[in-house]
């Protein structure tokens, strides 16, 4: 009699577990979603400067407030070249800031410091900024967003 | 009329009885207010303890007023904190009570950690008190980083990021608990409910569980003694002699050996009620809004020693040091009871123990001094906002007030100070001439190094040769410039 009741109650243990584990762990579970986001049209960004983009998470939620509002550094080389980077810092994710006279980014927190390519120049950061994917649509460009980048998955 | 006294009285008696004949109140009552306690006990060093589970019952009676209007969401939570503080009555006390009962309990909690590591309670047969002292500490740290993050602000938000970005160097696994913290991928409303859920429900039923069987612990094993030098622990004495201590001069808790806690807790409440009544809560600062990108994120207070570390950690052993340092602390504290559990208690005759203690407070206050001044940071305005010294432009060439515009233009100034204006992250240029020749300043600036960009891009030659010739002249009056050695010495020199 016993046995049976462990028994179950094994079941009734995993069929609460089961969903329960599922639920919080999904991020283990479900794969990795980026979208294209405009921000906006390739004539905002003029060439040879880097300029504040800023785009709405593409899965954001409506009570998300201003934290569905990201913001990036677009760099315009020329054309249609581009390099779009993450604010975040590559080393504990703060928001750098482009400063157009010395041609680097500067992280407030640790001091990291990059150059307008994105490349690292000083401080604590272990690699140079993030960087977003991008195209050009419809005169629009276009970046594949969604996710905060960190060292394990670099792709903003 | 005549109050009927005895009637009365037999009657409260009655219910009393009543009353515990069902629930054993006076069982109850002895076994825990009433348990005996070594009268040495009874000492000024033994209140923290209390002090602690004050601080945190406090914070559950301000948290919970706090809850009646707070809103967690990423949406109306800024909002609501701007109601608390300015508009709701008293919300403004109540929210500076709630900040700085967490800033008590945190500081008062690690008292107690140093107190219990001086005098050896840890030792035999106290291993689960310690245990569970260790688990109570990380609930209050994660209380107090969780709480951080309610007040979302521009502070929470960008703490969030570097918690994920943590995560994030975890091998492996890294994005999955990155997406785990955040509760997506991004830090938004979900991040806010999980640590919302985190703060008020997770951990605050794990301290009353954890403090339930820290208390328990006290109960059956008893507090510890006053420690004598001299008195060694041995397992397969100590029990008897603890017994005998009891015997011989053991008091029941209350009324006997709680007065100095009482007294200390009229302290602590005097105290947080001071601190919120004359500095008032924390913030919120600006909004949690990406876009606002002039923020300066700031951990709190107890947090400043690990944001201090991730600034002069090398980066080739900060992912290392991130995530095995805590381990291998976690692990020497668990191990402590077991691999040191017998011995001497007093720290008289335990120097080691007194060396790491003082070690360790006072890494910890330098890191938060430094975490406070943070020198490696970039002073984001130096360039725009500082004034350069009189005495650093008369009576200099036009060549070299050219440099001078240059140095300022090109936000040199964010990093290097000059008479004690501007950042402090790269050497003072205050006196520059006298440490670097010409040749040395013109490769620093052109190729950088030693933590400074290379501005080799970013400068024409003759922007190069001006920003030269106005360091050199950054120098005490009537001092030659520094020269190279290795040279022949010039007559003019």
């Amino acid at each position: 009699m016993l046995a049976l009741g462990f028994g179950l109650n094994a079941v009734a243990g995993a069929a609460v577990g089961i969903p329960l584990l599922g639920y919080v762990l999904s991020s283990f579970l479900k794969p990795r979603q980026l979208d294209w986001v405009s921000l906006g049209p390739v004539e905002k960004f003029p060439e040879g400067k880097t300029r504040l983009g800023n785009y709405k998470n593409p899965f954001h939620r409506s009570w998300d407030g201003s934290t569905a509002d990201i913001p990036c550094w677009v760099r315009r080389i020329k054309g249609n070249e581009f390099q779009v980077f993450a604010i975040n810092c590559a080393h504990l994710g703060c928001p750098v800031r482009w400063f157009e006279e010395s041609k680097l980014f500067m992280c407030p927190c640790h001091g990291g410091a990059y150059y307008e390519d994105g490349e690292r120049a000083a401080g604590p950061p272990p690699r140079g900024l993030f960087t977003y994917e991008f195209k050009i649509d419809n005169g629009n460009l276009m970046i594949l967003a969604g996710a905060l980048p960190t060292l394990a998955q670099p792709n903003a | 009329m005549k109050v009927p006294i005895q009637k009365l009285t037999d009657l409260g008696l009655g219910i009393f009885n009543w009353v515990d004949d069902r629930l054993h109140v006076k069982k109850i009552w002895e076994s825990t207010a009433g348990h005996h306690v070594p009268q040495s006990a009874g000492s000024w060093f033994y209140v923290f303890g209390s002090a602690t589970l004050l601080c945190f019952m406090l914070q559950l009676v301000t948290g919970i007023m706090l809850a009646l209007v707070y809103v967690p969401s990423a949406d109306e939570s800024y909002a609501t904190l701007e109601y608390l503080t300015y508009h709701q009555q008293l919300g403004w006390f109540l929210r500076g009570m709630h900040y700085w009962g967490s800033n008590f309990m945190v500081g008062i909690m690690l008292l107690h950690m140093t107190q219990v590591f001086l005098f050896g309670a840890y030792k035999y047969p106290r291993e689960i008190t310690w245990l569970s002292g260790l688990a109570l500490l990380v609930c209050t740290l994660g209380l107090a980083f969780t709480g951080q993050v309610m007040r979302f602000d521009e502070d929470a938000y960008w703490g969030l990021g570097i918690g994920a970005a943590i995560m994030g160097r975890v091998p492996f696994i890294g994005q999955q608990l990155v997406d785990f913290m955040l509760g997506g991928q991004i830090i938004a409303s979900e991040t806010l409910s999980r640590f919302f859920a985190l703060h008020v429900f997770v951990l605050p039923g794990a301290v009353i569980a954890l403090v339930s069987l820290h208390l328990r612990m006290v109960l059956t094993k008893g507090i510890n003694e006053y420690p004598v030098p001299g008195m060694v622990v041995r397992r397969d004495t100590y029990d008897k002699e603890y017994a005998a201590i009891l015997k011989k001069e053991g008091v029941p808790f209350f009324p006997k050996a709680i007065d100095k806690d009482i007294i200390a807790a009229s302290f602590v409440i005097g105290g947080i009620v001071a601190c919120a009544f004359f500095f008032g809560p924390k913030g919120p600062g600006g909004p949690a809004d990406p876009l606002q990108i002039d923020a300066n994120p700031r951990p709190d207070f107890w947090f400043l020693w690990i944001f201090a570390i991730a600034a002069l950690m090398p980066a080739e052993i900060e992912t290392f040091a991130l995530l095995v340092g805590p381990a291998v602390i976690g692990l020497v504290l668990v191990a402590l009871p077991f691999v040191n559990g017998t011995g001497e208690k007093s720290w008289r005759r335990r120097p080691v123990a007194v060396i790491v203690t003082l070690l360790v407070w006072i890494s910890l206050g330098m890191l938060t001094y430094l975490g406070v001044t943070s020198p490696w940071s970039p002073v984001m305005d130096g360039w725009s906002a500082e004034t350069t010294p009189d005495a650093k432009i008369l009576n200099r060439t036009p060549l070299e007030l050219q440099g001078a515009v240059t140095l300022q233009y090109k936000q040199c100034r964010n990093c290097h100070a000059i008479d004690g204006l501007g950042g402090e992250r790269g050497p003072s240029l205050s006196d520059v001439g006298l440490r670097l020749t010409k040749p040395q300043l013109v490769r620093q600036v052109v190729q950088g190094g030693g933590n400074m960009p290379a501005y080799g891009q970013n400068l024409s030659p003759s922007e190069v040769e001006a920003l030269a010739q106005y360091m050199i002249s950054l120098r005490p009056e009537g001092i030659p410039p520094a020269r190279d050695t290795t040279l022949p010495r010039k007559p003019k020199d």
